[in-house]
């Protein structure tokens, strides 16, 4: 689900050990696929262009760079050697070959709900992937992050190891929503703010947070800020295609979708969507007060939108379905943190392509027309106008962006 | 010496409307295809994003769009007398280039030719006898009809959402539509465009002149439109550069938005950019080609090896190929023997353009295809007994746009400068507008394209040699529509107009169109074509040259982009149902 | 070619076609510049070829005396009055020497292979010289033109009176200079002032967009859907350019 991931990191260490075969049936094996699918094993573990599985890209962090390691069989450089036991312990307790401990960019904390028997069915297909030799080394952090032993500390502080357990007086549907959102999914990994030292807050649970430049939104029932307003439908369609009425799925989200959600199951989809609209976290439910019409940066914004926005997004910023994003009401277009909107107006962005959406449209790059304040103010102007109402964009924060997008495009 | 690549099932040369419709088709159908295209790839928001797409400086003067005669070009001479001299800045027509080709900068013009013009021939003997048409007229039946083609022009309108409202929908007279138009199994996929306050003053004084006035069909989409391949298209914002400019919002149907994000999903489709092929190879039979040679942008020779080539690039580059790669016998305009090269032809366009008193038409309004359009005065709608001449065109409100640097007209008698050009530019500028007729341009024994003697490309090959002139019978029939359309121009009460029928000689300088066609000519005989009715080679049936404007028998009074895609389709379906089932001629 | 950055290398330099499997083919000398292209769209984040702003400073092309000249004669052929600036104040000159120390001062692009051979109008321009080297000649032989002519005075210090009988015997083909046909440098010269005086700021001339304001036309707008049925009404918004408008600036109203 994305490139590289939030907090810190995961690493395996490679070295040589037996590896115990089990009975491997076919609709075992397929259920292992499908739940390295929920899983998204492949955004962090294939490299684009690379061998399916076998590790070597590399996962930004605010601590440092990470790669992921090759997770295909292979003895030497993959996990051929694990014993069944060591797999299951990475997954569940964040604990690699040898005992090692994991960075949890690998996000165990999520898989500790896995189920012990859909773990194993994980298991069980990981030993038929195809293996490839490639040697990855993935630890590239700095001191002390790079003393695994570090880790035992940040568990205490954040790792709460444990299954799922069902929630008696909800539908098995909203159950099965649930487990996938807060274990396989890992939702979390990006939509719960972070600790300072990148463990989820567990108060605010998918009420949104920064990562990679860009702000990976509000997925709480917060009808403002939040999913809210999104009917069941608008959540399938969204995770099945990547777009929907409202928007259209880019930046990290659109390699889960693209690696994940689109090839999930309509059940499972539909599971998600039920728990999501019912999953008891809600927002303050707060409205600020929008920027008045007549403030400097509201009218030099209007003018900005109506010459360069409105192409596409129409003066009445509804957008066009499955096209060009509607900024009227939208829950993004009015979150607190505007990095992601920042970003899009700076280097622009391609939608997700899917079978059933194919088209990807992009967004234009506008950071050589139009400079910080005139970014400022036109964001303030989207997010203050048609109904919409949230914090004016200063200048200085589409700088910081600038700077941090020219490091690392 | 060139490096041998790892063969491929289907190698595709250019990757405009055609290529890319073809690699479509033929991708999904599971076979394993790659598209090598000389120009750049483009895109929509990182090459020509509504910020800086419309500057008429960079796209429509400077075309930066097109291809460079540096990078290749061709020569031109009138006629047989004459010595051919390079064409060293496009300006009469203008070439494509890169990802998406012509199919980028069109203006979104999407015509049917008419029933009768398939069998243009056989259909003017039969109603004017055999006597009527000049000797040297080398016009011929297509070999397909309207009725096959018409499920492909179908599918192609679908392809691309073309906005537009049907004459004709099997048979029954739809009002509001074009009433000489052939059968169409269904309406437009969208509804007509708005039209400016030019096309309707033009609209009703066709009315009023005892004509059927509708609006041009269009492929720049009045709504938003998902087309079969599931891709999304928006809605034109009547932004005014779409001629020579790329659309910024999706708006204008292209390869890009209609089928590369389709394309592109598919695994076993490659594009390689910036790879010009220099050759068709052939085995030692003569009678099989074993794939492309092409040259990358370092200099670096490749060869591809593939199970059947098509030629998709622009029509001179496509004759260009097939004569490099000695496919089909070289036309000679002396003995009339021989078919690659032959039955070059144009389009004969004229105009009439008129100031109005006390208007404000807002011309930087527009669209590529905008306008309301009369056709009752193309091809054979009309008697043209005693006439003196055969053909016709659409003629109409067609304004494109009114951007500044290349759209400002004054009264007839103004300097060309100073104090009085400038009060007249200022004072005009919102009260001028252009009619134009788009007529048809029949082929000759005389004009034609051939390898040039002495002009070499980047490579050391041969320029392409167009030898082309209007002839009386296409000068006679320009003079005939501009009078029509001057007669309905009056009925517009202008304050002034100024009628401008075609004359010769034919200036290679003068923008008239892009519509550059025959020279691959698909027929029912080997002496008289080059490709059979499925567009496949009758030397060397593993090449196809799939509905490019280059097989075109002649050119109709129409612009040739919707029949382009029809045949596109067309071939598709012969190399998926019939070829591949038992690859040999198809004929 | 308007001084716009060559594609391929922002291209190559960035993160190239991110989330595709584009690849460069390698040969076994080393990179060879084709593009393989599949998977899926190329896309790289800041992709943006924009025309290179010009700025006012010094003549990149004419020397002090030609400039003199140009500014002189762009103001004769677009002079100053009510409707608004002349070709000189609106930067006609300084868009013609941007543009002759660019690409398209060179002829790049253009065929530019022998042999030259004078051909039929219809055939188009065939001479091997550049618009560069056509201004630098017509110039040569104006001022010594005028100079022989009006008494050892340049063309700029002429009265506009006679500047516009020196242009007017241009045009007409009537002054006859050397080495030079006159009437097809006085085309050019045209053309290149008008192209100035209409296109987009961003290149040099249309200052403060007073070409577009000359005849109404708004410029680089994108959106014209809520005015398309307003017929007979004059568009309410103002030309903008690429560049924008002074209502984008915050706090300027």
């Amino acid at each position: 689900m994305r490139r590289s991931l939030i907090t810190a990191v995961f690493v395996c260490v490679l070295s040589a050990s037996a590896a115990a075969q089990s009975n491997q049936s076919f609709d075992r094996i397929e259920r292992g696929r499908y739940l390295a699918v929920l899983s998204d094993c492949a955004a962090c573990h294939t490299a684009p262009g690379g061998k399916p599985f076998a590790g070597g890209l590399v996962l930004q962090t605010p601590f440092g760079n990470l790669i992921s390691p090759n997770i295909t069989p292979d003895r030497e450089t993959g996990i051929g050697s694990w014993t069944d036991a060591e797999f299951v312990a990475a997954l569940h307790d964040g604990r690699g070959h040898d005992g090692k401990r994991l960075y949890p960019a690998m996000p165990y904390p999520a898989y500790t709900k896995l189920s012990d028997d859909d773990v194993s069915a994980m298991r069980a297909y990981f030993k038929t992937v195809a293996p490839v030799s490639n040697k990855v080394v993935s630890n590239q952090l700095p001191f002390p992050l790079n003393i695994r032993l570090a880790m035992v500390f940040w568990n205490w502080l954040n790792f709460t190891p444990g299954r799922y357990e069902p929630n008696s007086g909800k539908s098995a549907e909203w159950n099965r929503g649930a487990y996938i959102v807060e274990g396989p999914g890992h939702c979390g990994a990006c939509h719960t703010p972070k600790t300072i030292l990148g463990g989820d807050n567990t108060a605010t649970p998918l009420a949104g947070a920064t990562l990679q430049g860009w702000f990976a939104p509000n997925i709480t029932t917060d009808a403002h800020k939040g999913i809210g307003g999104w009917s069941q439908d608008d959540l399938v369609q969204y995770l099945k295609t990547g777009t929907n009425t409202w928007t259209l799925a880019s930046g990290p989200m659109a390699e889960a979708v693209s690696h994940s959600t689109s090839h999930m199951s309509d059940g499972d989809v539909a599971a998600i969507a039920t728990y999501l609209r019912d999953s008891g976290v809600g927002g303050s439910e707060s409205r600020p007060t929008p920027v008045v019409a007549s403030d400097p940066a509201m009218t030099a914004g209007a003018a900005i939108y109506k010459d360069n926005c409105s192409a596409c997004h129409k003066d009445s910023g509804e957008g066009e379905v499955h096209l060009f994003p509607r900024l009227a009401g939208s829950a993004l277009v009015q979150s607190d943190d505007p990095t992601t909107l920042a970003r899009v107006v700076l280097h622009g962005t391609r939608a997700v392509s899917t079978a059933r959406m194919p088209t990807a449209p992009a967004m234009p790059a506008f950071d050589w027309r139009l400079n910080d304040q005139q970014v400022g103010a036109v964001l303030t102007y989207i997010r203050n106008s048609w109904g919409n109402a949230a914090s004016s964009v200063p200048a200085e924060t589409i700088a910081s962006q600038r700077i941090s997008l020219a490091r690392a495009p | 010496m060139a490096r041998k690549l790892p063969p491929k099932d289907v190698v595709i040369i250019g990757l405009g409307w055609t290529g890319s419709i073809l690699a479509y088709e033929l991708a999904k159908a599971g076979l394993d295809v790659v598209a090598l295209e000389r120009g750049p790839w483009r895109d929509t928001a990182t090459d020509f994003p509504p910020a800086y797409a419309q500057d008429e400086l960079r796209y429509a003067v400077r075309l930066d769009l097109f291809l460079r005669p540096a990078q290749d070009t061709l020569t031109f001479r009138n006629n047989g007398s004459q010595t051919a001299l390079p064409i060293r800045n496009f300006s009469g027509f203008l070439p494509g280039n890169g990802v998406g080709g012509a199919g980028v900068h069109w203006n979104g013009q999407t015509w049917r030719f008419l029933p009768t013009d398939f069998k243009l021939r056989s259909h003017l003997e039969e109603r004017y006898g055999k006597g009527a048409l000049p000797a040297d007229m080398t016009i011929q039946d297509w070999p397909v009809s309207y009725d096959e083609l018409e499920p492909y022009y179908d599918r192609f309108e679908k392809l691309c959402g073309t906005s537009g409202k049907a004459g004709n929908i099997r048979g029954a007279k739809q009002a509001g539509g074009n009433p000489f138009e052939g059968w169409r199994s269904s309406e437009y996929p969208t509804p007509p465009l708005k039209q400016g306050l030019g096309a309707t003053l033009f609209a009703e004084a066709a009315r009023k002149t005892g004509h059927t006035p509708f609006p041009q069909p269009a492929s720049n989409l009045s709504e938003a439109y998902t087309n079969p391949l599931g891709v999304k298209l928006g809605q034109c914002t009547y932004c005014g550069f779409c001629e020579r400019f790329g659309c910024g919002n999706y708006a204008k149907s292209s390869p890009q938005t209609c089928v590369l994000p389709a394309l592109m999903r598919l695994s076993n489709f490659e594009a390689r950019t910036e790879s010009e092929a220099t050759k068709i190879n052939l085995d030692s039979t003569g009678k099989r080609a074993t794939g492309v040679t092409y040259v990358d942008t370092s200099g670096g020779e490749w060869e591809q090896p593939a199970n059947i080539v098509l030629l998709c690039a622009f029509s001179f580059f496509n004759v260009q190929l097939m004569l490099l790669s000695g496919i089909g016998k070289p036309y000679d305009p002396q003995t009339g023997q021989g078919v690659v090269g032959r039955n070059y032809a144009y389009q004969t366009t004229s105009g009439v353009s008129i100031i109005l008193k006390d208007k404000i038409l807002n011309p930087f309004i527009a669209t590529g295809a905008h306008g309301m359009i009369i056709d009752d005065y193309n091809g054979d709608n009309f008697d043209h007994s005693g006439l003196g001449f055969v053909g016709g065109g659409y003629m109409g409100a067609g304004q494109t746009g009114g951007r500044p640097i290349q759209t400002r007209p004054v009264p007839k008698g103004t300097p060309k400068w100073g104090a009085q050009w400038k009060k007249a530019t200022a004072e005009t500028y919102q009260k001028a507008f252009s009619l134009s007729t788009h007529g048809s341009s029949y082929s000759y024994k005389d004009c034609y394209l051939d390898l040039d003697p002495t002009y070499k490309d980047r490579f050391g090959r041969p320029l392409m040699r167009m030898t082309f002139d209007f002839h009386d019978n296409e000068l006679k029939m320009s003079a005939y529509l501009t009078e029509r359309l001057a007669e309905i121009a009056k009925a517009m009460d202008p304050a002034e107009m100024t009628a401008s029928p075609r004359k010769g000689p034919y200036n290679s300088t003068i923008y008239q169109t892009t519509h550059n066609t025959g020279g691959t000519v698909m027929g029912a005989d080997p002496a008289d074509s080059v490709l059979n009715r499925y567009c496949q080679s009758w030397d060397v049936h593993n090449v196809f040259v799939p509905g490019g404007a280059s097989v075109f028998p002649q050119n109709h009074g129409y612009n040739p982009t919707d029949t382009v895609g029809a045949l596109a389709y067309w071939t598709a379906d012969a190399i998926k149902d019939r070829y591949l089932k038992n690859p040999g001629p198809l004929g | 070619m308007t001084g716009v950055d060559k594609r391929v290398s922002p291209w190559l330099s960035r993160r190239l076609f991110l989330g595709s499997t584009a690849a460069l083919i390698v040969s076994g000398t080393g990179a060879v510049r084709a593009l393989s292209i599949g998977g899926a769209l190329p896309w790289a984040p800041g992709t943006a070829t924009p025309p290179t702003v010009v700025r006012p400073g010094p003549w990149m092309f004419f020397t002090a005396d030609e400039a003199s000249a140009i500014e002189a004669a762009v103001d004769r052929l677009i002079p100053p009055d009510d409707r608004g600036p002349g070709g000189k104040d609106s930067g006609c000159a300084v868009f013609i020497d941007r543009q002759l120390a660019g690409p398209y001062g060179h002829s790049e692009g253009l065929y530019t292979r022998p042999p030259f051979m004078p051909g039929a109008a219809t055939q188009g321009y065939q001479m091997p010289d550049t618009p560069a080297a056509r201004y630098r000649a017509g110039l040569k032989a104006l001022a010594d033109y005028v100079k022989a002519t009006f008494g050892g005075k340049p063309f700029q210090d002429l009265a506009p009176a006679d500047q516009d009988k020196v242009l007017g015997g241009l045009e007409s083909g009537s002054i006859e200079l050397k080495d030079v046909k006159s009437a097809a440098f006085f085309t050019l010269l045209l053309q290149n002032t008008q192209e100035g005086y209409f296109a987009d700021p961003i290149y040099g001339g249309n200052r403060d967009m007073a070409g577009w304001k000359l005849v109404g036309f708004p410029g680089a707008r994108y959106d014209y859907r809520d005015w398309v049925e307003h017929h007979n009404e004059k568009y309410p918004l103002p030309p903008v350019s690429i560049m924008g408008r002074s209502d984008w600036t915050v706090g300027e109203h």
